[in-house]
Parts: C-alpha cells; structure tokens; sequence
C-alpha cells in the first residue's frame, strides 16, 4: 500500500484529488517543469546551493520558540513557536520563491510570473528574482492593491512589474487567472511561480517540497528541545502551503495530532468565510481537484476572511486527501476570534502575528487548555503581523 | 444512433467544402439575443454553432470572452438555463449545436449526468477545453452513449505521442489550436500546414482551427489545410458593440462564411 507521504502518483493524484485541469498548451510545461524538478530533486549540487540559500539568504534554521506566557495564559500543553516569522521577508513564502527561483535558473527561463492576494508570495518572489537577476511580473486584484498598497511598493522597489487585474472579482482568485493566461502565452521563456500548494500539478509538489523545509527543521528542534515528537501541530490554511511544509515531515507519526485551522470570517453562510475543506465540496478550480467553493453548477463562490493570504475558495489537492483520511483534522476560526488571537500573542509573547497565524493561535489556544502540562504543541507561526497593523487597527475601531 | 457532427462533415467533404464554426458565449448579451443568433448564423452559412457556457474562471480565454462570461453570469445564465435554450432552438435549427465547457461545471453536475442533460436538451457534442486527459474517459464513455461528439484540444506546444492519445480520445472532431496563447484577435495566423499533416496521420477525424482566427483572410488561410475554421472573439466584440447584435452577427459570419476554402484533396 502507498504511504501517505509517498503521495502523489505519477498522474499527480492525492486519491483522486489533485490532476491536471488545464488548457493542453500548459502541459508541455507542466511535463518540462516535473522532469526539471526530479533532476533536481536528485542533484546534490542543487540540494547543496538550495541549503547554502536557505542558511545564507532567508535565515533558515528558523527558531523554535517556548511561548512561556501563552502556555501560562492556555493553562495545558506547554505551547512552541515555530518561528517562520522570522524568515526573510516575513513569512514562510520565500521557502517556496527561492526553491522555485533556482529551479527557474536551472531551467534557463529568463522571465516570472506570479500570482498574490496580500502581496506576500509577491514580494517573496520579487525577492527571489532579484537575488537571481530574473524579470518578474506579478499579478494582483485591483481589491487587494488598494488593500495593500505598501505591498505594492515594496515589489516595485525589488524591481517587479505589478499588473494590476480588474477582471472578475479582482482579488487572489482572479490574479491566479490571469497568471495562468499570461502563461498560457508565454510558457517557452517564462516560469510561473505558483505561491501555494494548489493549482495543476506538480506544483502541489514542489511548492510542499519547498515547504516541508519547516517540518524537517522542527522535528530536528522538537527532539533537542523536549526529546521527542510534540502531541500537536497546528497550522493555519488558505491555500494551505504553510500547513503543508509544517504537517508533511510527520504525516506518517499517526501519534502527532495534526490541525489544519481554515478561514470561518464572519458567518458559515457561503460568501460570508473561506473554510473549502469545512463547508466547501469537491471540485475543479484552478487546474487540480480539490474541495472548493462553488454554487450548484461549479461556478466559484466569493469568499471572505478578515485575513487576505486565507481569502480564497479553493485549497492544495493533498490536504483534501488529507481530510478524507482522516489524518489531519480541519476546523474554522471566526474573524473575530482571529483578531483576538493577533492581541493576545502580541500582548503576552511581544510577537505580531500576521492575521493568517492568528487563525492558528486562536485555535491552538483552545486545544492546549484541554491538555496536560506534560503534553506539547506546536504552531506553525508563518508569517509575522506587520504588514496587518493598519488593517488590524481598522477592525478593531470597527469592533469598539 | 449516428451523430449530427459526424454527418454534417460527412456531407461537406462529399461536396469538397470547409466548415464555419462561430463561437458564441450562451446568455451573452442574454438568453434571447442567443435564442435569436443561432438561427441567423445559420443563415449566414454557418454549420455548426459553439455555445460557449459561462464560468467563472475560463483560463483559456482572453478578455471579450471572459468578461462576456462574467457578464453572462452576473444576468443569472446557468448550464441548465443554456440547455433549456438549447431545447427551444433544437426545433428551429439543423446547426450542429457543440458545448465549449469548463470541466469543473461537468465535475460538480457529475459526469454522466452532465452528458445526459446536454444531450437531452439537443446539444450534439463537447469540447472540453481544460481537461485532464486521465480522467477523461469518464466524459467520452457517456458521451458516445448518447451518440454526441466530444473534442479536446491539441497545442501547438503538443508532444506528437500525446497527439495520439488525445485524438484516441476524440470524436465528431478534433480541435487545434493555431497558437500558443489565450482566445482573442489577432493580426496574422499562422501557416499550420505541417502541424495539420502532423495531426492526421494520427486520425482521420475532421480538424478544426481555432484561437486568433479574426478575419476573412484567416478563415481562407486555415481552411486550405483543416477542415474547418472557429471564430469566437471577433464575433463576441462584434455582437457585445452593435446595437442589433443579431445583424451585426449574421453580417460578419456571412462575410466569413464567403472566404472559406474548397476542402483539400485527402
């Protein structure tokens, strides 16, 4: 029988999840990108210039932090950091951009696109191409660049184009489209650096890859720190790329309880939340089957989160695989339960959390009361809170 | 059963002739300008019409179709409100009627009941622009059931041994597309002779061209080598500015319809 973590197939399937539902002129490229990626996979050279990166140019290993106060405060499980807030530029994004970058060298593509709905895969892989002399352009919803101006800035600084997408909805949803069109165009010179761990396959793959850097690092620290595996991880998931790195090292230790947290925003009415894995059903959307979304006749649904890097209807194939096995549990957390999360971490650990991670905070926080003081979780911190401050500013005048 | 599609082509290669197959977005710019322009394409000298199901996320398309979809389904257009269309023109019309639909529409409605809807309403094929051409057999199967055609595409960047397992897959016709890219006009076509010959020495199904394909002079260049040419953009812009969408339809198809090529010597 195939293990968990020997997933996925050859035809790119998590079960049935995951696929290629793309136009036939992307899987030339999908087919060249594959074959790249398992050259690299298997080059030591690759392998000793992505470490050398990792250390030299993000800041790996990230630390594992005691959150004292917070397992105080919890009053259960002693509670750790895992501290991706502390990578460069921010998050745990420039995991994927900087792996994906150096596949692109190696590939001799000149040219990348992106998709973003914050702005943070945007400026990890505006960071990216900088440090490898690539053109970059980045796609990005009219909605989120007035959301996120500084964002915006900060790419243009780094030497990317931002298009600017009026299209649809124009948000993540409709600048992961017009990435794709753009691709569908451009595919010979051009690498499309997908930010997730979603969209046609093998990006699932490699984007997991990438990440699985933050699994390998904290089961090394869990090990030295307390001398075994933690009870729980939990992790916060959009797309679900942060989760993904994090759950992935220990997908086949069935005694480590694993917690995906989704985006419940303010109702569980469809439109009101972006929880696919808890509300939504299986479905296409950008190029693999996964849960998702939709109205009755597959047509995407809107989506809200206070929190734009978990605002989007769709989510990566192996975490839908993931849930129907039964390995990883999947719960929401409210916009407001988030925004109290982003407080109190600030308040009692002198962390910020990006809003996503508070997602996770909220829902380990509840989970870790429940247990024994000789017990312990982990949260994936993916992401630090300063690009939320103004945004965090604003929902909380909004709240009283 | 036999299939509409296969004797429409079967009929204009006795007589030596090329197809017209415009493109038109069902519900845009709503339900009864549709009802009202297939019946005029077809007097314009169109032989079968693509009815262009709108979804929320059509990555092959440029612009004027994407945002004629977006509009489409801002006015509330649904596959089932297209197939009911499709039975009200099935009457008035000999036109071969072919769905261009996203596969994640024929996932959620089930495979199987898709076809079955589709095909009962009179649609007499598919094309399914965005396919995995792994799960495809869970379209093709009901839909040669139901004796409907069902077209994927080939692209220019197509490996020739997955040409062969995609028009393995096909049936009524195949559908290439003339360039890498998205729908939308453009200027030139390219000369796809060669890419024609590649295609039919792995089947003997009629090839239609499509993506770009804006002009008289096009529909002429494409059709001296494939059996039919698909026009969708041009048309779209064309019918989403006039003021008679209807007229402004049938005047441009009937101009295209004038520069089709004689069917060439097989």
């Amino acid at each position: 029988m195939t293990t968990l973590s020997q997933l996925p197939d050859s035809a790119g399937r998590f079960g049935e999840y995951g696929g290629r539902y793309v136009p036939e002129t992307l899987v030339a490229a999908l087919d060249q990108l594959a074959a790249a990626y398992k050259r690299a996979k298997g080059d030591q050279q690759f392998q000793a210039e992505l470490d050398e990166l990792m250390r030299d140019f993000v800041g790996r290993p990230t630390p594992l932090t005691f959150a004292r106060r917070l397992t105080d405060h919890a009053g259960g499980a002693r509670i750790y950091l895992k501290r991706e807030d502390l990578a460069h530029t921010g998050a745990h994004k420039i995991n994927n951009t900087i792996g994906q970058g150096l596949l692109t060298v190696r590939m001799g593509k000149k040219r990348v696109i992106a998709e973003t709905g914050a702005g943070q895969h945007g400026v990890a892989t505006a960071t990216a191409c900088s440090h490898f002399g690539l053109e970059c352009e980045v796609y990005m919803g009219a909605e989120d660049v007035r959301r996120q101006s500084l964002n915006v800035f900060r790419m243009k600084l780094l030497g990317a184009k931002v298009n600017v997408v009026e299209a649809g909805s124009r948000t993540l949803k409709d600048a992961t489209n017009e990435a794709m069109r753009d691709w569908m165009g451009s595919v010979e010179h051009t690498h499309y650096i997908l930010g997730s761990v979603v969209g046609p396959h093998p990006f699932p793959m490699i984007v997991r890859d990438f990440q699985s850097v933050i699994g390998h690092e904290c089961r090394e620290q869990c090990s030295e720190e307390f001398g075994g595996l933690p009870n729980v991880i939990v992790a916060c998931v959009g797309g679900g790329s942060n989760a993904a790195g994090i759950f992935y090292s220990f997908i086949e230790d069935e005694n480590v309880r694993l917690v995906g947290v989704e985006a419940g925003g303010r109702s569980l009415n469809l439109g009101d939340h972006a929880a696919p894995l808890c509300h939504g059903e299986p479905g296409v959307l950008h190029g693999s089957l996964s849960y998702v979304l939709q109205d009755e006749f597959g047509q995407t649904a809107p989506v809200h989160s206070c929190s734009a890097g978990l605002d989007y209807p769709g989510v990566g194939p192996e975490h839908s695989y993931w849930k129907d096995q039964g390995r990883v549990e999947y719960s929401t957390v409210t916009d407001d339960e988030a925004l109290d999360a982003f407080c109190l971490l600030s308040e009692l650990e002198g962390i910020m959390p990006a809003l996503e991670t508070a997602h996770a905070i909220a829902a380990a926080m509840k989970i870790a009361g429940a247990m024994s003081p000789k017990q312990t979780l982990v949260i994936n911190l993916s992401g630090r809170g300063d690009k939320d401050v103004q945004e965090a500013a604003r929902l909380l005048e909004q709240r009283g | 059963m036999s299939c509409r599609i296969d004797e429409i082509f079967a009929e204009l290669r006795a007589e030596g002739r090329t197809a017209l197959m415009p493109f038109v977005t069902a519900g845009y710019p709503s339900l009864e300008t549709t009802a009202a322009v297939v019946p005029a394409l077809e007097q314009a000298g169109a032989h079968i019409v693509e009815l262009g199901i709108p979804y929320s996320d059509p990555i092959a398309d440029g612009p004027v179709i994407a945002a004629s979809m977006h509009e489409a389904l801002l006015g509330g257009v649904t596959p089932r409100a297209v197939f009911d269309l499709v039975r009200q023109l099935r009457s008035q019309t000999k036109l071969g009627l072919v769905a261009m639909v996203s596969h994640s529409i024929i996932q959620r409605m089930g495979p199987a009941q898709f076809v079955a809807e589709a095909a009962g309403a009179g649609f007499d094929g598919l094309i399914v622009p965005d396919i995995d051409i792994d799960s495809a057999e869970a379209i093709r199967k009901p839909a040669q059931d139901r004796a409907i055609s069902f077209s994927l595409l080939i692209a220019p960047t197509t490996p020739e041994d997955r040409i062969g397992r995609i028009t393995a897959l096909c049936s009524g016709f195949v559908y290439l597309l003339a360039r890498v890219g998205i729908t939308g006009e453009r200027e030139d076509v390219p000369d796809l002779t060669a890419r024609v010959q590649t295609v039919r020495r792995h089947t003997d199904l009629p090839i239609t061209v499509g993506f770009g394909i804006s002009k008289p002079q096009h529909v002429a260049a494409v059709t001296a080598s494939a059996d039919a040419a698909i026009v969708g953009s041009a048309l779209v812009r064309r019918m989403g500015q006039a003021k008679d969408p209807v007229a402004a339809a049938a005047s441009f198809i009937s101009e295209l319809a004038g520069s089709l090529s004689p069917a060439s010597p097989r």
